[in-house]
């Protein structure tokens, strides 16, 4: 089993820590795993992005050119990754930050509106984590529990009050999640 | 079962230190390592081993505080970036010539001069053939895992203490940004004063009766003292050649092409090697661990069976003439590199493989 996942939207999305916590899962499930943030030029230009490889075997390159999944959260990043996901593969993106929608007919495509969950559950940043959840609910690699984990580990225990409203918001990514165009 | 933490390759380095019984660190901040520091000083590690962690003026500060804790015997570290490390080198040729032992870390970036805080390997030479002067070696690691920034931290203190010699980490941003899995080995305490004198007892702790000076010096005036030191260096520097050499191959075995790569370069090659074997190449891979000592029987002896080799790094070309002066004519030896902070995609490696070697 091997997922090369992309995580790419604007700075303050959270798209790091989703990352990281995407990560922390993969090894309370006793996986490799890589994350590596984006070491381009674009890392100026207010986007930010991670890749994270989640493995059974060690990983080799860090540096890839073709994802299983992307998880798209702007324009600029559907621009740039929509056409790096391979033949088959997985897109999830936030329809509020989209002007062009994604038009790949050869992998799946689906939605999650992450501002509605956390407006919500009344606190943005568990914006991330509806994304995550939408995410976990497309893949099944990981285990909840084990995600559970990865978010203790993530957090500080003094906020361990947001741990909860995290799983909150991964729970109902998870139902939220919306199929709008499957593999022909 | 071991603790597993996910973790930068640079925090790794910082966690390394204080759990391997490290005395002290000592550097001057500079991108992209630096979360060495940040790190130790998150951890406070003063407050629990007693480790000194300090933020010098500079990098001429801080090698000479490394020197100075090393004179005692201490396990004394610091961490740079290439410009740092330039810096530095005045230092690293006095801590060698002082015949001290100690662990650099430099986390390479794209130069020359102040460059780009970019990923890079271009600091092979100054690493492996001196950067200061004189007649020395540093020994080097080169890391391609997080997992091996936490791992040789305490095997660099080993090799440094065994062979009274400086040992260099030679990381690159990619390793040292990048966050991996990493297994905390049980924790070692720091020395006890009578451990120090076991460990070092060359080491300026305080004369006791009956014992002459321990004296720590790299100068001798007289050309025959001079001349017997540098005869002594080489002899050192032999055993290590002889007994420390490390590296990893993959695929090797049936191999008609071999990529040479260290660090991130390595990896990237791995995943090359994999999609040539996917199209039937019959393609390999050697990753030297240690720099100095060169893995060169190794290579020689794959040299004289493959077809070709090819040296791939982030610079102009520097490992590669260690690889031709391994392989000694035995197979062409092909380069190819990257500059400037950009990196190579293993589809990129096998595309220029296949040019070098013409084939379709």
């Amino acid at each position: 089993m091997k997922e090369e996942i992309i995580i790419a939207g604007f700075g303050g999305q959270g798209v790091l820590s989703m990352g990281k916590i995407l990560a922390y899962s993969a090894i309370m499930q006793d996986l490799e795993v890589t994350w590596m943030p984006s070491y381009g030029p674009e890392m100026r230009g207010g986007t930010a992005n991670v890749c994270v490889i989640i493995s059974d075997r060690k990983i080799s390159s860090p540096i890839i050119t073709k994802y299983d999944t992307a998880i798209i959260l702007n324009q600029q990043s559907m621009d740039k990754f929509e056409e790096k996901v391979k033949p088959g593969g997985l897109l999830v993106y936030d329809p509020s930050g989209i002007t062009r929608f994604p038009v790949r007919k050869d992998i799946t495509i689906c939605s999650i509106d992450a501002i509605e969950v956390a407006a919500e559950i009344g606190n943005a940043k568990v914006y991330n984590m509806a994304v995550l959840g939408a995410y976990l609910k497309m893949r099944r690699a990981l285990r909840m529990e084990n995600v559970v984990k990865g978010l203790e580990k993530s957090i500080p225990a003094r906020y361990s009050d947001l741990i909860q409203k995290n799983r909150e918001a991964i729970e109902k990514g998870m139902e939220r999640v919306m199929i709008t165009s499957e593999t022909e | 079962m071991a603790e597993k933490i996910l973790m930068k390759g640079n925090e790794a380095i910082a966690i390394s230190a204080i759990r391997n019984g490290v005395d002290g660190y000592f550097g001057y901040p500079i991108t992209p390592q630096s979360e060495v520091m940040e790190t130790l000083m998150k951890e406070k590690p003063w407050e629990t081993t007693g480790m000194t962690v300090l933020q010098a003026e500079s990098e001429l500060s801080s090698i000479n505080m490394v020197y100075g804790g090393a004179s005692c015997g201490k396990k004394v570290m610091t961490s740079s970036s290439s410009p740092g490390i330039s810096l530095m080198c005045e230092g690293i040729s006095y801590i060698a010539g002082a015949e001290l032992p100690c662990v650099i870390v430099d986390v390479m970036r794209g130069g020359p001069g102040l460059g780009t805080i970019q990923p890079s390997q271009s600091d092979y030479f100054q690493a492996v053939k001196g950067g200061g002067h004189g007649d020395y070696h540093c020994i080097v690691l080169a890391p391609a895992y997080a997992q091996d920034m936490y791992d040789f931290v305490d095997w660099g203190f080993e090799l440094a203490f065994k062979y009274r010699n400086p040992v260099m980490i030679l990381a690159d941003g990619i390793i040292g940004q990048l966050m991996e899995k990493v297994e905390l080995h049980p924790a070692k305490p720091r020395r006890t004063a009578e451990e120090i004198l076991e460990a070092a007892p060359w080491a300026t702790t305080g004369k006791p009766a009956g014992r002459a000076r321990n004296i720590i010096t790299s100068l001798s005036l007289d050309a025959n003292t001079q001349e017997d030191f540098n005869r002594k260096l080489l002899a050192k520097y032999d055993a290590i050649r002889e007994s420390e050499v490390k590296y990893s191959e993959y695929l090797t075995d049936d191999a008609e092409y071999v990529f040479v790569a260290f660090g991130c370069s390595a990896r990237i090659c791995e995943a090359a090697t994999d999609i040539l074997r996917e199209e039937g190449i019959k393609a390999g891979l050697i990753r030297p661990i240690t720099l100095f000592p060169f893995p060169e029987k190794e290579i020689s002896r794959l040299a004289g069976r493959v077809k070709s080799m090819m040296s791939i790094e982030l610079s102009l070309g520097q490992m590669v003439e260690d690889v031709r002066l391994a392989a000694d004519g035995q197979c062409p030896v092909g380069f190819y590199g990257r500059q400037g902070g950009n990196i190579y995609t293993p589809e990129e490696i096998v595309s220029e493989f296949k040019k070098f070697n013409n084939l379709k």
